[in-house]
């Protein structure tokens, strides 16, 4: 066994007793990127040098002690996280050269464990998308399947992950960009309870949905990373004074005294027959396993596309209104006047996926029509909030398919953007709610394309996911597959 | 039409962008399309519903209010694209 198709787990245990170093380990992660990625399109930027440097500190601290519980281990990071010293382009040519002077409070987190920083991950420019096919640098490929897209935002995370290029990964997610790319990629996503995990130092797309989280290759994995990252941060005044639990505590065998809530409305028109079932497959297993499983409902569900493709691009305009040629980015010389420049600029460094958001937002702002689209929109999504609300009232866990169908061919779909709109139907709802959502794989369709289990809990009810995917991994068995490279 | 070619033109002004001929066609009608579709939210009756800004009702989040050190110039102008080693440049605005 290659030391890059080790676990988290296994790899620290490896370490600790001596036989891998981080720098082998690290080296190990280089080598596969230098064979597949170029068929992968994972990473904007790969720092070599940094990992290798990072990588051999984490031996020293081993030697001296002071190992964390993430020392030497390599993780990619999305670009839209600030890194000290690594170039940040959020999959934008209005952030090319951009360098930040600070790291995101997430990736100090991971670094103060002793993680290795081998690079930014590709993604969908300023995570607009849904299958980082809108990414200014490149669009990465779904590991499983030649050709077809490997889902987005966090597209280059998923992918980096899956084909075992490096261990984990930092995503965002806004409206599932972490669970969907975790499902189609069949990797472990989480998107954490709104206000769980620091947004301080990530790139703000649309701040009241926007939260923070990991993609790994299994639950255990992600159960130590949700327990490294999560916290109260002072720099993000919406992040929530909660205690962190220790996660691995819930990673236990059988699922006596759990209810589960199948929402009818997620298996409605639309649902692909085989993701159906894999998803019931999936329920029959945590069935065996001691969950009850319930009906439950969420009425308000066809009307969340139309919801999150108000707000969030409403808040999207007025949060990329910074980028204006004159603190940071891109700038176009050629103007002679303030408002010439800002045109240019923002007209050449912006693709056509984020202009189309920003002029949907500031429409739905503008004087005349901020009642009818933003102030509606808002009040249907308190509607949102309160079927979750009520659904928890008579189970402890949701589970339903992330996305209605597999992933498809990379350029189907490009002419009409509400088609791909439309795909988001199932995890838009977890961020207009705040509720955390998960993403476990669940099967493998006929043609070799994985599907995802999702799982949404109420607010602050990480562990109980962690729990319910533990016993679906336990119970699927589902083994590791070749790369169709 | 939920929004006109001239709209869409104003909206691109107001978000500080200039759209060619061709993005102003196509923009035009994606949008138009968008519109109609979220359309679907006047299907529900919401007079009495409070809308939601934000999961948990955050109030004011203050802090003590202590000097600590802050981003050195230096470092501050490091990614501007035109700076005089003091301030941030800009074309000439008065």
């Amino acid at each position: 066994m290659k030391p890059y198709e080790l676990t988290i787990s296994e790899a620290c245990a490896q370490m600790e007793v001596g036989n891998l170093t981080a720098t082998a380990l690290t080296q190990s992660c280089l080598s596969r990127i230098d064979e597949i990625e170029k068929d992968m399109h994972a990473f904007i930027t790969v720092d070599r040098d940094g990992a290798i440097q990072q990588a051999e500190e984490a031996d020293r601290n081993r030697k001296k002690g002071a190992a964390g519980r993430l020392c030497g281990i390599p993780l990619s990071i999305k670009d839209l996280l600030a890194t000290k010293g690594i170039r940040t382009t959020c999959g934008s040519k209005i952030l090319e050269n951009y360098v930040p002077p600070y790291d995101a409070t997430v990736v100090s987190m991971v670094k103060n464990e002793g993680a290795v920083i081998l690079g930014k991950a590709t993604m969908d420019e300023f995570a607009m998308g849904s299958t980082s096919e809108t990414c200014a640098f490149g669009v990465p490929r779904n590991p499983w399947k030649k050709g077809y897209v490997a889902g987005g935002s966090s597209g280059g995370s998923a992918v980096s992950v899956a084909s075992q290029e490096c261990f984990a990964s930092l995503g965002s997610d806004t409206g599932g960009s972490i669970r969907q790319p975790a499902s189609l990629c069949g990797i472990v996503g989480m998107k954490p309870t709104y206000g769980r995990v620091s947004r301080y130092g990530l790139t703000a797309f649309a701040s009241s949905l926007d939260q923070v989280g990991p993609l790994c290759r299994n639950v255990t994995d992600c159960a130590l990373m949700m327990s490294i990252i999560s916290g109260f941060d002072p720099k993000d005044s919406t992040s929530v004074k909660q205690p962190v639990p220790d996660y691995s505590s819930f990673l236990v065998d059988g699922l006596a005294g759990l209810k589960i809530g199948v929402p009818r409305e997620y298996f409605t028109e639309g649902i692909d027959v085989e993701v159906e079932n894999i998803v019931k497959n999936s329920i029959a297993v945590l069935k065996e396993r001691g969950a009850d499983i319930v009906e439950v409902t969420l009425p308000h569900t066809e009307y969340c596309v139309a919801v999150y493709y108000l707000i969030a691009p409403s808040e999207a305009s007025s949060n990329l209104a910074r980028y204006d040629g004159v603190h940071y980015g891109y700038r176009d010389l050629g103007a002679d006047t303030l408002l010439e420049m800002y045109k240019r600029t923002r007209s050449k460094g912006f693709g056509s996926e984020v202009k189309r958001r920003i002029l949907i937002g500031t429409y739905a702002l503008s004087s005349g029509y901020y009642d009818a689209y933003y102030k509606k929109a808002s009040q249907v999504r308190t509607l949102i909030v309160g079927d979750f609300k009520k659904a928890f009232q008579s189970c402890d866990v949701i589970v339903s398919p992330v996305t209605p169908t597999p992933a498809w061919r990379i350029g189907e779909n490009n002419d009409d953007p509400l088609s791909v709109y439309l795909s988001d139907i199932l995890t838009l709802s977890a961020n207009l709610a705040g509720v955390p959502g998960m993403s476990v794989p669940g099967g493998v369709t006929n043609i070799g394309l994985p599907v995802g289990i999702q799982l949404q809990g109420p607010h602050f009810h990480e562990g109980d996911l962690l729990r319910v995917g533990y016993n679906l991994e336990r119970g699927l068995k589902l083994g590791s597959r070749a790369l169709d490279i | 039409m939920k929004i006109s070619k001239k709209q869409v033109e104003h909206v691109a002004h107001l978000a500080r962008l200039t759209l060619n001929e061709e993005e102003l066609d196509r923009m035009t009608g994606q949008l138009d399309n968008l519109l109609l579709y979220v359309d679907k939210i006047n299907e529900l009756d919401t007079s009495r519903v409070v809308p939601t800004f934000h999961v948990f009702s955050v109030s004011n989040a203050f802090r003590d209010d202590i000097v600590k050190d802050s981003l050195p110039r230096k470092e501050a102008l490091k990614n501007a694209p035109k700076q005089n080693g003091e301030m941030f440049q800009v074309p000439r605005i008065i």
